[in-house]
């Protein structure tokens, strides 16, 4: 029995030493380990099904297409023959989430700097989780909020940045509304900044403390400090919030498809309303769609799938190099 | 943290003059960063404090018994009256269903990633399998769900289909959750419980398990907070109803989130108050899994050994 025993923990002690061998022979671990490995696998799977499956349900609609897919503008799968093309549905996604992005990094980090060194540190975590309730309130509320309170609040910002900066063609045209790109791109704004303060802490929590002090010793104030041996370290993590972020930010649904007017075309003029995303066009018009209809929408997602994956893998990358360096 | 507040130590206290001074210049510069980073955190607290004053005040018009007891069956969205009775009843079997589903794959997974993967390469695949899974826009699961289940396999619109999609966006969260806390538990104890001849499974489902059990259902409410409020899937796989359908199994089911959406569309104000309304009971339930999800974590963290 002791034997026994001595070499299961030798096992043990060598399976947590090299991590690769399982397994000790009895049915119990057995099931166990092949369940734990199953539910694995079973991610990978649904995972590879998710492209397949979009891929599959998409090639039919494309076939029957009749225009260019990557550079109409129009939608309209339903019609005889089906015409339809992500050039605008593209273009409201990219131009709202980089706005979105912009508008929300610096607002981000800047948060995550109060959180990390200035505000006293008995309520730095009691501040980390009333940003944190930013994220956990539900996007359908954010486009409930955002159509009957702050589009009616922005439409006079509208105005103001059309008539000082209306010689930029971005923020040029004749009638600045309420339901524009650039409201939707304020409420996407205000929901991915949890994810880039989030992300910011996490690095700044890493800055090895011998550097902030070091910085502190020469004489630096707080924002040299900062600026010398906190920002450094953590570009990379702020880099990777804000992709992160944006790949949220194109992602969104509801909130801005409650927060645009449709209005077909595309149009630089952010100010003024109309506009379309990928999600936003497929939320309003899945419930008209007929087949054809519902295979456009599945290839525009599809679309939208491979964008937000690139995103975010690059996202993902740019954090974990910071890991390797440590 | 303590070093960081003495920052504006060597400015203020003892040594010579030649070393306290700071230049006007940077203190200024430090003061208007300092502004700027203030100005950064208030400015994030106005949404949130306006989006809750603008659910609470508009939602308290119709939170009443009626709201809880009916459904919108046979009411037209210029009445009045009308409830989100089915829209909830949806939304609690929705979310239960996809709990079942999604729990017990989060958990077994992350089981495998801490405890057998290792460093093996199946062990690496499938941790950035579930990173990226995190970032998968919830429409898109839905359109997945749609065009397997739905649109291949035949089935009709019903909650399961919902609570598919749902599955979707939970098992990344739970994942990770899980596996941060099973990390957490000290190795003592697997060795200590494996030095008993205690075999390998039983020591992950009796020592490893309960000790990570708080945190693990930490992350559970809180993804549950979050895939409750999601809308776009819902969309497109429970499709709308306005009756009560007590079987997500068969038929269109309604819950909350497209309660919202339906009601917010219509351009009656009767409507318009329903849709506040339920807002303030989705948020109401969201927020009170967040608080109950952080007081299990408070008060019991598996780092206690």
């Amino acid at each position: 029995m002791t034997s026994e025993t001595g070499a299961r923990t030798a096992a043990a002690a060598r399976r947590h030493a090299g991590g690769v061998r399982m397994g000790t022979g009895r049915a119990g671990d057995r099931i166990f380990v092949s369940a734990a490995r199953g539910s694995g696998i079973a991610v990978l799977l649904i995972m590879a099904a998710i492209a397949a499956f979009l891929v599959w349900k998409a090639i039919p609609a494309l076939q029957d297409n009749k225009a260019n897919f990557l550079t109409a503008e129009e939608w309209n799968p339903n019609a005889t023959p089906p015409r339809f093309g992500i050039a605008q549905l593209a273009f409201g996604t990219v131009v709202s989430s980089l706005l979105a992005m912009l508008i929300a990094t610096p607002v981000g980090v800047g948060i995550a700097l109060f959180i990390s060194f200035y505000s006293p540190r008995r309520l730095a975590s009691g501040l980390g989780y009333v940003v944190d309730l930013l994220a956990a309130v539900p996007s359908i509320v954010y486009g409930l909020w955002g159509l009957a309170f702050l589009s009616q609040h922005m439409e006079g910002i509208s105005r103001f940045l059309n008539s000082v900066l209306g010689w930029i063609p971005l923020f040029g045209g004749d009638s600045p509304g309420k339901n524009s790109i650039f409201t939707a791109s304020v409420v996407l704004a205000i929901m991915i900044l949890p994810i880039i303060s989030s992300i910011s802490r996490e690095v700044f929590l890493q800055v090895p403390r011998a550097n902030v002090e070091a910085a502190l010793a020469i004489g630096a104030t707080r924002w040299e400090m900062i600026r010398m041996a906190v920002l450094p370290y953590g570009r990379s993590g702020m880099i990777g919030g804000a992709m992160l972020g944006l790949g949220r930010a194109m992602g969104e649904t509801i909130a801005v498809a409650m927060v645009l007017t449709f209005v077909p075309g595309i149009n630089v003029h952010l100010l003024e309303n109309g506009g379309a995303t990928f999600a936003s066009n497929i939320a309003n018009s899945f419930a008209e769609a007929s087949v054809t209809g519902r295979g456009a929408l599945i290839a525009s997602g599809l679309v939208l799938f491979v964008i937000t994956l690139l995103v975010n893998m690059a996202a993902r990358a740019v954090v974990a190099r910071r890991k390797e360096f440590v | 943290m303590t070093t960081l507040s003495t920052g504006r130590g060597p400015a203020g206290k003892a040594a010579g003059p030649s070393l306290t001074s700071v230049s006007a210049g940077r203190k200024v510069k430090d003061r208007v960063v300092q502004g700027l980073v203030y100005l950064a955190f208030l400015l994030a607290l106005v949404p949130l404090v306006s989006v809750l004053w603008t659910v609470v005040v508009n939602g308290a018009k119709r939170l009443d018994p009626t709201f809880f007891q009916f459904s919108m069956n046979a009411v037209s969205g210029s009445d009045k009256g009308g409830g989100a009775y089915h829209a909830i009843i949806g939304t609690l079997e929705q979310v239960l269903i996809t709990s079942l589903i999604a729990v017990p794959i989060a958990v077994l997974t992350a089981i495998y990633l801490v405890e057998y993967a290792g460093n093996g390469r199946l062990g690496k695949l499938i941790s950035f399998t579930v990173d990226v899974m995190t970032g998968i826009p919830s429409i898109v699961a839905g359109l997945f769900v749609l065009a397997l289940w739905l649109l291949t396999f035949g089935f009709d619109y019903s909650g399961l289909a919902g609570s598919l999609a749902l599955t979707i966006l939970m098992i990344p969260t739970v994942v990770r959750a899980t596996e941060e806390m099973l990390k957490l538990v000290p190795n003592d104890l697997r060795e200590a419980s494996y030095a008993l001849g205690v075999p390998r499974w039983r020591t992950v489902c009796f020592v490893v398990l309960p000790t990570a059990m708080t945190g693990i259902v930490t992350g559970v409410m809180l993804a549950v907070a979050r895939v409750m409020g999601e809308t776009a899937p819902l969309l497109l796989t429970i499709f709308f109803t306005k009756a009560i359908n007590n079987d997500p199994f068969t038929g269109p089911q309604a819950s909350l989130p497209t309660f919202i959406w339906e009601q917010a569309a219509d351009p009656s104000q009767n409507s318009i108050d329903r849709a506040w309304t339920g807002a303030l009971v989705l948020i109401g339930i969201i927020m009170l899994l967040n608080l109950v999800a952080r007081f299990v974590a408070r008060r019991k963290a598996p780092t206690g050994r």
